[in-house]
């Protein structure tokens, strides 16, 4: 009984998130454009399944993960798992987090794979590019990215290093690919930063930057448990212009081998 | 039918592969790190189905519905030629996506919490409600310029680093002068506000621009929006922290 509350109400609150878009979609098509629908049974039963699909995502991720993840980023992050000794006299090492590091770069790349948003974005770009970018490739890039994102994230909290600093770092590193990279990829590579963190990603990383950020004398949960999501929004623009320049590369030096072995 | 049926089966295994890796890194973690046995076996069993049938249904979704209503509804308004109504389309779309949505409203309850902690604003229930709903308009509005902009580069064909390395710039030196509270929240909302309704529309959108205007590439012109709405979110707060 309480299973079927859970799903009304998720049902519900996707509904509310949804009318908002529904609303501006209905009032150009019919005001601005002044056409019906083309395919409308289909787009129906679309926006059916995009609804249902999402409430049942969300129920299964608050049964299945959500409660387990988040203690265990709690246990995690807890003094008592990262120095076991009782004695208390000997300070915790910012090396001793490295269970810390190691979970938030395999949650945040296993969390990345299942985002449904990059997903979307995966699949358009392979059908947009013809194959040449392949869908499974780019969200393992992605996924790569958050990961070390995530790991240096909690890195950052630990130490207590400001967030502009690598922030600004971050910036320049994807300026200087921009400059170097094919050119086709760019606007994917941006975009992935804004993908990669919605619905699994955020409730787990959030946790682990706040759980972190509160067993660690002298920082403020609320200021420092906030920047991880900005970690994972920065580094895979990073990881997806480097696997483009890499995939450019295999590619050139494919065709010099190949032109090469044409002229002999 | 059979077809049918066996592509459901395929895109159902093909959701489960995806969610794998979430389950093996938990589980191994909790038995092996934590040295803990995994809890409610039952309720995680009923979950993993969810998710797995829940994945599969949106992307099956996606192909039927939000991609094609961002295409047609881009080719629509190419044709129409009207390009003031499709920025106001593009400004309501980003707007009215973000104003509602739920991660920015914990974001901006949360923003308000540390703003009254540090005595940025006072410590009322009516100051904390103003400063949460100030914030959420800023972020929905910046997210609707973002897209008003995004769509204004593809039918005037800029090149997307042109208008985004001045924006990292601007976020950079909006940094210095914005009060320290507001800098974590400002870069996490860049994150936030795209949400997984709104990316395969948005994403939509852009491509069926770039390939109903003549001259675009769908592949170099078409992406970028979402990159413009995780963007203008961070200096819109900024600034909103430096005005307060």
């Amino acid at each position: 009984m309480s299973l079927l509350n859970e799903i009304l109400s998720t049902l519900l609150s996707t509904l509310r998130d949804v009318t908002p878009i529904i609303l501006v979609i209905v009032f150009f098509q019919l005001v601005v454009i002044r056409k019906p629908f083309s395919h409308f049974k289909n787009l129906v039963t679309g926006m059916f399944y995009v609804i249902l699909g999402m409430t049942f995502f969300l129920v299964g991720l608050d049964k299945a993960l959500f409660p387990l993840g988040t203690t265990m980023a709690e246990q995690l992050t807890n003094p008592n798992f990262i120095n076991p000794s009782t004695d208390q006299s000997i300070s915790i090492a910012w090396q001793d987090y490295y269970w810390v590091y190691i979970f938030g770069a395999c949650i945040g790349f296993a969390t990345t794979l299942a985002e449904p948003a990059l997903i979307a974005v995966a699949i358009k770009a392979q059908q947009i590019s013809g194959g040449t970018i392949k869908a499974w490739y780019l969200r393992l890039a992605v996924s790569i990215g958050v990961a070390v994102g995530i790991s240096l994230g909690t890195y950052r909290i630990v130490t207590g290093i400001d967030l502009y600093v690598f922030i600004i770092a971050g910036y320049i590193i994807v300026i200087i690919q921009t400059i170097f990279s094919p050119k086709l990829i760019i606007g994917l590579a941006y975009d992935s930063g804004g993908v990669t963190t919605s619905t699994v990603t955020v409730p787990l990383v959030t946790a682990l930057g706040i759980g972190l950020a509160s067993s660690i004398p002298g920082r403020n949960p609320l200021l420092d448990g906030f920047g991880l999501i900005a970690f994972a929004s920065l580094f895979p623009i990073m990881a997806v212009l480097a696997y483009a320049q890499f995939a450019d590369w295999i590619n050139n030096r494919a065709r010099l081998k190949q032109t090469n072995q044409e002229g002999e | 039918m059979f077809q049918v049926k066996n592509k459901f089966i395929r895109q159902l295994f093909g959701s489960f592969m995806d969610l794998l890796p979430i389950f093996v890194v938990i589980f191994v973690f909790q038995l092996f790190i934590l040295h803990k046995p995994i809890p409610n076996l039952g309720d995680i069993a009923v979950g993993t189905a969810f998710v797995v049938l829940g994945l599969t249904l949106f992307i099956q979704g996606l192909e039927k519905s939000l991609f094609p209503i961002g295409e047609t509804m881009a080719y629509a308004f190419s044709k129409k030629g009207s390009i003031s109504w499709l920025l106001l389309f593009a400004f309501s779309l980003g707007f009215g996506t973000t104003a509602a949505e739920p991660a920015l409203i914990a974001v901006a309850d949360e923003a308000a919490r540390i703003a009254a902690d540090g005595g940025m604003i006072e410590q009322t229930e009516l100051a904390k409600n103003d400063y949460a709903f100030g914030l959420r308009f800023t972020v929905a509005f910046s997210v609707g310029i973002a897209i008003l902009l995004g769509v204004l580069r593809i039918i005037r064909g800029w090149p997307l680093h042109y208008l985004i390395i001045p924006g990292y710039m601007g976020v950079v030196i909006m940094t210095f002068f914005a009060p320290d509270a507001i800098i974590g929240i400002a870069y996490d909302s860049g994150g936030v506000t795209t949400s997984t309704i709104t990316v395969p529309l948005v994403t939509a959108l852009g491509v069926g621009l770039a390939s109903a205007i003549r001259g675009r590439n769908p592949m170099t012109d078409g992406f970028g929006l979402i990159a413009f709405a995780s963007l203008t979110p961070m200096i819109f707060v900024m600034a909103y922290g430096m005005i307060l």
